[in-house]
């Protein structure tokens, strides 16, 4: 898809006028953090798992190759093939040659974000074969043709009205003036389209959660059971992944998917997780007669070994989405790309540059709620931290930007100065306020005050408190 | 595209500044593969028997499955027929009949009509075999062959599920032991097409977040516990 990335500030500020969105938004942060917060405490062993899923995916990074080479060799035992990719340009020729081989003229597809990311869809309808999406929040932005705003709820950004003017404008055949006000009426009616595009289509299209090098299995998760319809019903299955997906044993993708819906929409576990090994075998009464993994490189090895190494752990669960006041405030288009909420911010510039998405890394207030949730423990403040510090280094931020952090780099150098600017400002300041605690507007800052107040300081700085307090109440000295 | 792999491997060996192929990393990653240890195993499963079957039952409850015990095979008919007439579904069910209708007599339940074979979607019940079940979360461990084709579970509404009791697991770690145990080949191969761990019925909440069965999966999982088989 075309990134507007470059142009977080724009979107961010669209966004936040949406009141829709906001609603939206609301209904995301009351649930997901929530449930995920009981699943966690329902688990004793919960943060033990993280760790041992963190190791996990340590260890896979650090023999990549090895796992790799284990994995292919167990897929082609099992019958099936493994097309490596280095770019998305690649995945695109090579998934396209294996529906044309199979004749196909519809393709459908379970939710992938690699798929996203190279942008399939667009590539088989330009060349004549129908792609068709069928998790149900996939398949209406498909409909409106919208990139997904959060990556296991890509319709997250939108009411049941817009949903049901979606599926009047699209949906031409059926009765104009049928009932489509409850989520159930919508439900339905997808349902019963795409189970017409299940049975016709040619070829299934998954993405996958994990690929086991141990069995050459590739893992899918779902809940709606869409995934199951689209690779057991075609006579060929494709498989999408990127590199790191890949982990050693059954057991270590048991350990992982332990974290991983309790992580995501604190579930236990999802309702379908399905293991599928090479086409189906002699006897079989379904299953597909072609088996398919299109391994795809597309910025991984660059990534590798350097700073931005740890984020190749990534399960892709949400959490860090869910619990990130940005994203809460904001939604997922705003980022601009596929990807979105802190993981987005790092991998984005990563994967299409950081010249292309250059606000990403300041989308964020550096909380740390998103490293507290990460299942798999991925410092992600610290590498948007490390996109800032290479954007000033590159002097890629703006003059009056790198003056004003220069010049509070000098005061916060010299703490005895810090200390007597910081008295003298704060006390000015609680004075100018007039005990309103407020500033509606403050010259120079318009950037931040027309959208909200600023809030006025107490009168002395948090250390001339601290020395006001006597020695006792203080704890120590 | 043919000089793709050799890129790929080469640009990870040189990301992780390990120049040669095979050096002693391999062998240490094919034996942490071949011992496949087991990780950190919730003690939530690890029960005694009424314990665990109980557990079981209380996790799939918990995600909206429904739960029936009978005391031997011979009982499986008559519970099929009195879920669907409860739940005022037709009696007539697609399943397999090699394997499951050696133990389950279909035919002694006169109101039940019994079709053979794989879905195609016109089906509105189908009865299918797990290989197990695990306490930890109520999950279902289907695998596909020629005895159990995965369409059964996943193109009706209704999916009603046998489960014999001694299948019921503690943990996940239990079964993929067992499949290794009971259906590795000459060719030391042991997973089928499809293995399906399922928790619950389809659902799902991609419409203004409002939790909605039956998404494109059954809308109704029911468990039939065999007790007679422990």
């Amino acid at each position: 898809m075309e990134s507007t990335a470059a142009n977080f500030k724009e979107n961010a500020l669209g966004a936040l006028g949406d009141a829709r969105l906001r609603d939206a938004l609301d209904k995301l942060s009351g649930g997901f953090p929530e449930n995920r917060r009981k699943a966690a405490e329902r688990l004793p062993e919960f943060e033990a798992l993280r760790d041992q899923a963190r190791d996990i995916k340590h260890h896979v990074l650090e023999n990549l190759d090895h796992y790799l080479e284990a994995f292919e060799a167990r897929v082609v035992e099992a019958g099936g093939t493994v097309h490596w990719c280095r770019t998305a340009a690649e995945a695109r020729t090579t998934i396209l040659r294996l529906c044309k081989q199979a004749g196909a003229k519809t393709v459908t597809k379970s939710k992938s974000m690699i798929g996203e990311e190279i942008a399939i869809n667009e590539h088989l309808e330009h060349h004549g074969v129908e792609p068709v999406e069928t998790d149900l929040g996939e398949y209406i932005i498909q409909l409106r043709r919208e990139p997904p705003s959060h990556i296991i709820a890509p319709a997250i950004h939108l009411s049941k009205e817009q949903i049901a003017d979606t599926f009047r404008e699209k949906h031409r055949d059926l009765l104009a003036d049928r009932p489509l006000e409850e989520p159930r009426a919508l439900l339905e009616e997808a349902r019963g389209i795409l189970r017409e595009k299940f049975v016709a289509a040619d070829v299934g299209l998954t993405g996958a959660n994990m690929l086991i090098a141990e069995t050459g299995s590739t893992v899918l998760v779902t809940n709606e059971g869409n995934a199951d319809l689209t690779y057991s019903l075609p006579r060929v299955h494709i498989v999408l992944a990127s590199l790191e997906k890949i982990v050693p044993t059954l057991e270590d993708a048991t350990t992982i998917l332990r974290v991983l819906a309790r992580s995501a929409t604190g579930q236990e576990m999802s309702v379908y997780n399905t293991f599928c090994t090479g086409p189906k075998r002699p006897g079989d009464l379904d299953g597909p007669e072609e088996f398919h993994v299109v391994l795809l490189d597309n910025g991984r090895t660059d990534m590798l070994g350097g700073e931005f190494h740890d984020m190749l752990r990534c399960i892709r669960c949400g959490a860090c989405l869910n619990h990130c006041p940005i994203y809460k405030s904001v939604g997922g288009h705003a980022y601009g790309w596929v990807y979105s909420g802190p993981m987005g911010a790092v991998l984005i510039p990563n994967l299409i540059g950081m010249e292309n998405a250059h606000d990403l890394p300041n989308a964020s207030t550096l909380c740390g709620k998103c490293e507290e949730v990460c299942p798999v423990r991925i410092p992600l403040p610290r590498m948007l931290r490390a996109w800032r510090k290479r954007q000033f280094e590159a002097q890629n931020t703006s003059k009056a930007a790198r003056a004003g952090l220069r010049f509070w780099a000098f005061f916060a150098g010299q703490p005895w100065l810090y200390r007597i600017f910081a008295n003298l400002a704060v006390g000015a300041l609680h004075k100018l306020s007039r005990g309103r605690g407020r500033f509606r507007r403050m010259a120079f800052l318009g950037g931040w005050t027309t959208l909200r107040d600023l809030p006025a300081p107490a009168g002395k700085t948090f250390i001339s408190q601290w020395h006001g307090k006597k020695p006792s109440e203080s704890g120590h000295e | 595209m043919s000089n793709a792999r050799g890129e790929i491997l080469g640009a990870i060996r040189t990301a992780l500044k390990r120049p040669e192929a095979y050096g002693a990393e391999n062998i240490s990653v094919q034996q942490r593969i071949q011992a496949h240890r087991a990780n950190l195993i919730p003690a939530r499963g690890r029960l005694g028997t009424k314990a665990r079957v109980d557990l079981f039952i209380r996790e799939a409850e918990q995600v909206q499955a429904t739960v029936a015990r009978v005391s031997a095979p011979a009982g499986v008919p008559r519970e099929v027929a009195r879920f669907l007439a409860k739940n005022n579904l037709p009696m007539r069910l697609k399943t397999v009949l090699e394997t499951s209708g050696k133990v389950i007599p279909w035919s002694e339940q006169t109101l039940l009509s019994v079709e053979e074979g794989r879905a195609d979607g016109s089906e509105e019940v189908c009865v299918s075999q797990a290989f197990a079940g695990v306490a930890e979360s109520g999950t279902l461990v289907m695998l596909s062959g020629a005895d159990s084709p995965t369409t059964l579970n996943f193109l009706p509404p209704t999916h009603i599920v046998v489960l014999g009791v001694a299948d019921i697991a503690g943990d996940y770690e239990e079964i993929w032991d067992r499949l290794r145990r009971e259906k590795t080949t000459e060719a030391g191969r042991f997973m089928p097409r499809t293995v399906n761990w399922i928790t619950g019925p389809s659902r799902s909440a991609d419409i203004e977040q409002t939790l909605l069965l039956g998404a494109h999966g059954p809308l109704r999982l029911h468990i039939v516990i065999v007790d007679g088989d422990a």
